[in-house]
């Protein structure tokens, strides 16, 4: 550690404890209690209408929504995300339900890929861990790099994983709280020429999304 | 309020104190007397107590806060016995409700914290006044022009005063309303922003009036004369032709005496 | 403690600043352009949120609370985030930040550094020492590539650039780039950095970032972005080195619920920017294997200390305080000569400095409260505003400088029936060598500032309350 840093930390602490004499108790768990949330916090919409907005808000950001109507239908979805683009590979999530991918086009796995496979890589498949229909996000778990150097990002959504609002997606990522969490809504932007908004900068320009 | 508006309650008329601002007093009269003739003419009693003066807000804002207490002070001395203060400046109600409080209490002065905080809930901005409390929309004004209404800072941001200046207008005969584009634009005046900053408060003022010659309208009205003075000095020196009147000069004007 | 906030020590006054800025027509243009179009969308994303104000009233609960608790906050987030991998460094000001960066740096033998935005790098001036130290850093931000290939400053909290239109960009493009054509669509623009920055982001080994959020529940970081610049520099390098003010720790990752729906509406109105991205210390699988984060203080325990003002430290660098301000709008941000620019920077930057410098800055604003309406954190910033002209007034101003003299004795006038009356007398006729053709259209001195480009309606030969007594006279005469 760089010479004086712990001289820093007090004199900081020190600093913030004397500024804050005649204005903190010792309470500090009852004051954090004490703070209102009148916002709303639980859902308000019925699950056709969750499903509605969170499918209306992804295209709104330019990304494109399939439905399978089951588990089953799932491979046909993906084949015809990836036709569409002319992609006959991807990278897989390590952890993504091997049954869900079509046949007759190439795989590879995250854990066997290196930094060059991802910047090659034509696409990447993965689930998520909660999606927020309120702002078109879905939420992923590791598997950063991967979602992040290819150019196209298909992700399976479970219809259950959906929930409204903010707050409700954070009640569920709780037990995930010490992880590595992405939070994706629509591909990269810019709107710093301008104010024009830009599509695709640096992430995923293609953003798809299963909906089952 | 379940108690009914304040004339209701005292069921005659209402005696109504009137604070006039130190700028009103001394640069534009015609509003008071526009104030006083309106509220006699609903049958109202006014009063106007001399020792009135200023109630600090310009000190306050530039950051000379001491000079302020005193005119605190004298202010609350003035108007502490009164039924309701009528003030025709919603700056100087926006000092009065935002800050009167905190500087009492700054001052260590509980006694004179009580004294504003029993005072406060009888102050009113001239349409609160004839809205909430006299309960009228139309004063019986007559006033024959095409006028465009500027929403002043205080009034939109710190009394909250809404449509209550808009409802009073409507009901004007004869009246030719207009609405301002970017009405709740900033005008540029800021108090001794004006001359502490006078190029930014120029530019500011500039869009403003391109808004105001746009309506084509013949009066630019507001329920400040602080920024109509602001507005009307730039609309005078670019011989705009049109004019700048407080909203109770309009409300006062009747077909016998136009404003 | 010494502080730097950026170049702000040095700047001129905001007035002296904004008579330059105001002439620059492309400019003016370009700020009312950009402001319009983000207030437009902010409203829309806003008006549609039904507990909009519920949402801004626990945000800044939120922040006032952590604030009255901010050692044992930041103690906690140190002990979170170590137990998780990372390494907790303290800077108390500025020179101590810099310093321990480039230490960590050069242990690594870096001599390039990749960047995610932050405004705290700029205003402790990290780039500058670390050019010094033969360090080169690449900003990654679209936005921070044009200031830094333009050799230029920013303009905006959120939208550094807007000062600039695609013509000037490209231009700075193609010079940086060394490219020998290049089309002026934003798209052409921004697959022109897309490319440039990607070989950077593959090659670099250490990366540099600010933080939004430092959560002290978890030990976590997160960072807010739309480019996807972030995530590169957060995930692929081995080394990363976090710097934030240490009013960014909130108690709990619960809390981001109520953040991570006002920041991105009030920013860019978005009901959600494209990535947030969070962390907490090292994480096995991928990711820096090394992991640093600079808590900095350099003034910011001085405006906690100041009870009327503390509430400055709620920011979360939205800027929709600057895209409201009828002020910012005509001069744009290089008038507040400082980083932090708009209403947050009038407040914040003369307090980081303990007013010692940047004091014109409180005045540069005429208290229309449209920043307060629009904080999601609700500063109340006319009124921090007004108490900063207070602290000016008392402890830099002279006593016996002429305003000073001038509003004394106004206040003395106004304290007396008597001397309020002779002085409305006075007025009436000292008036009379400005008055011509009925109007005043030129007065000496500050006051020439209003005639300059107004007139002035000279006082009517009867106040308010000379009319009432005549009333009163002939009513009893009656």
């Amino acid at each position: 550690m760089p010479d004086g840093s712990s001289d820093a930390r007090s004199t900081i602490l020190d600093r913030v404890r004397k500024a804050n004499a005649s204005v903190s108790g010792d309470h500090r768990a009852a004051d954090y209690d004490a703070i209102p949330r009148e916002y709303q916090r639980v859902a308000s919409a019925d699950r056709a209408e969750i499903l509605k907005m969170f499918a209306e808000r992804l295209r709104e950001y330019d990304a494109r929504v399939r439905e399978a109507a089951s588990l089953t239908a799932i491979p046909d979805e993906i084949r015809a995300a990836l036709a569409e683009y002319g992609q006959r590979s991807a990278l897989v999530a390590d952890g993504f339900p091997r049954e869900w991918l079509p046949d007759g086009l190439s795989w590879g796995a995250e854990a066997d890929a290196d930094i060059a496979a991802m910047d090659r890589a034509e696409g990447t498949i993965v689930a998520c861990e909660v999606a927020i229909a309120h702002t078109g996000t879905i939420v992923l778990r590791d598997a950063r790099r991967l979602t992040l150097l290819p150019d196209r990002l298909l992700c399976v959504v479970r219809k259950e994983q959906v929930v409204e609002t903010v707050p409700e997606a954070f009640a569920r990522l709780q037990a995930f709280a010490a992880d590595a969490l992405t939070f994706v809504s629509g591909p990269s932007a810019t709107a710093d020429i301008e104010m024009t908004r830009i599509r695709g900068v640096h992430g995923p320009r293609f953003l798809d999304v299963v909906l089952v | 309020m379940d108690q009914g508006t304040l004339s209701e309650r005292k069921k005659t008329t209402l005696r109504i104190s009137l604070f006039v601002a130190c700028y009103n007093d001394t640069l534009f009269p015609e509003t008071g007397k526009s104030v006083v003739r309106l509220l006699e003419r609903l049958g109202h009693q006014v009063e106007f107590p001399f020792e009135q003066t200023c109630c600090g807000q310009m000190h306050y804002n530039t950051g000379y806060q001491p000079e302020a207490m005193p005119l605190l002070r004298r202010f609350v001395e003035v108007f502490q016995d009164s039924d309701a203060v009528c003030i025709p400046s919603s700056s100087c109600v926006a000092m009065v409700r935002d800050h009167y409080v905190k500087m009492a209490e700054a001052a260590g002065d509980f006694a004179l914290r009580r004294d504003v905080e029993v005072l406060l809930p009888r102050v009113f901005e001239l349409t609160e006044l004839l809205v909430d409390q006299l309960g009228v929309e139309d004063v019986g004004a007559y006033y024959p022009h095409r006028v465009t209404y500027h929403a002043s800072c205080h009034s939109l941001r710190s009394l909250h005063l809404g449509n209550r200046p808009m409802r009073l207008l409507r009901k004007v005969r004869g009246i030719e309303l207009v609405e301002l584009e970017e009405l709740e634009q900033c005008c540029g005046f800021g108090g001794t922003f004006a001359v502490k900053n006078g190029e930014v408060s120029a530019a500011m003022l500039a869009d403003k009036l391109r808004c105001v010659t746009a309506t084509r309208a013949e009066v630019v009205t507001a329920v400040d004369n602080s920024c109509l003075m602001h507005i009307f000095g730039g609309l005078h020196r670019q011989g705009a032709g049109i004019k700048a009147v407080h909203l109770a000069e309009i409300l006062a004007s009747t077909e016998e005496g136009a404003s | 403690m010494s502080v730097r906030v950026g170049e702000a020590a040095r700047a001129p006054s905001f007035q002296k600043a904004a008579h330059t800025l105001l002439k620059d027509d492309q400019l003016r243009n370009n700020v009312r352009h950009a402001t319009d179009v983000i207030t437009h969308k902010r409203a829309g994303v806003v008006a549609e949120q039904h507990d909009w104000q519920q949402m801004r009233t626990t945000a800044s609960a939120i922040k006032a609370h952590t604030l009255r608790y901010l050692d044992e906050y930041l103690a906690q987030f140190e002990a979170t985030c170590t137990a998780a991998g990372g390494h907790v460094h303290w800077a108390a000001d500025a020179d101590e930040a810099n310093r321990i960066i480039v230490e960590l740096i050069q242990k690594h033998g870096g001599r390039e550094v990749i960047k995610v935005k932050t405004m705290t790098s700029d205003e402790i001036g990290l780039n500058s020492v670390l050019e010094a130290s033969g360090i080169h850093p690449h900003e990654t931000d679209l936005a921070d590539m044009i200031i830094q290939l333009g050799h230029d400053h920013p303009s905006h909290i959120v939208v550094p650039a807007l000062h600039k239109n695609r013509r000037q960009v490209r231009e700075i493009f193609m010079r940086a780039m060394g490219l020998k054509e290049l089309g002026d669509k934003p798209e052409d623009l921004t697959e022109a950095a897309r490319r440039y920055l990607r070989e950077k982001f593959l090659k670099v080994k250490i990366g540099f970032s600010g933080a939004n959020y430092l959560i002290a529940e978890t030990g976590g970081v997160c960072v807010v972005e739309s480019e996807g610049n972030a995530r590169m520099c957060l995930t692929l390098p081995d080394v990363l080195i976090t710097l934030a003010g240490i009013e960014k720790v909130i108690p709990t990752f619960g809390d981001l619920e109520v953040f991570l729906q006002l920041l991105p509406r009030s920013a860019t109105g978005e009901r959600m920017n494209p990535y947030n991205s969070l962390w907490t210390g090292v994480h096995t699988d991928e990711g820096p294997k090394e992991f640093h984060v600079v808590l900095l203080d350099n003034g910011r325990t001085r405006i906690l200390a100041d009870r009327e003002s503390r509430e400055t430290l709620h920011c979360i660098r939205c800027g929709a305080c600057l895209n409201t301000c009828p002020v910012y709008r005509q001069t744009g941000g290089h008038a507040y000569g400082s980083i932090y620019a708009g209403p947050i920077g009038a407040i914040l930057t003369p307090q980081l400095f303990d007013m010692e410098h940047s004091q014109s800055l409180p005045y540069a604003s005429s208290l229309c409260g449209a920043c307060y309406e629009v904080c999601p954190v609700k500063i109340n910033i006319p009124e921090v505003l007004i108490h900063l002209r207070g602290r000016v007034v008392r402890e830099q101003q002279s006593g016996a400088s002429l305003e000073a003299i001038g509003m004394k004795a106004m206040a003395r006038v106004f304290t007396s029936r008597r001397r309020f009356e002779a002085a409305q007398r006075l007025g009436r006729i000292g008036q009379w060598p400005f008055v011509s053709d009925g109007w005043i259209r030129h007065l000496p001195g500050m006051l020439g500032n209003w005639t300059a480009v107004r007139d002035l309606q000279p006082m009517p030969s009867q106040t308010f309350r000379n009319w009432w007594r005549e009333r009163e006279k002939e009513n009893h005469d009656a």
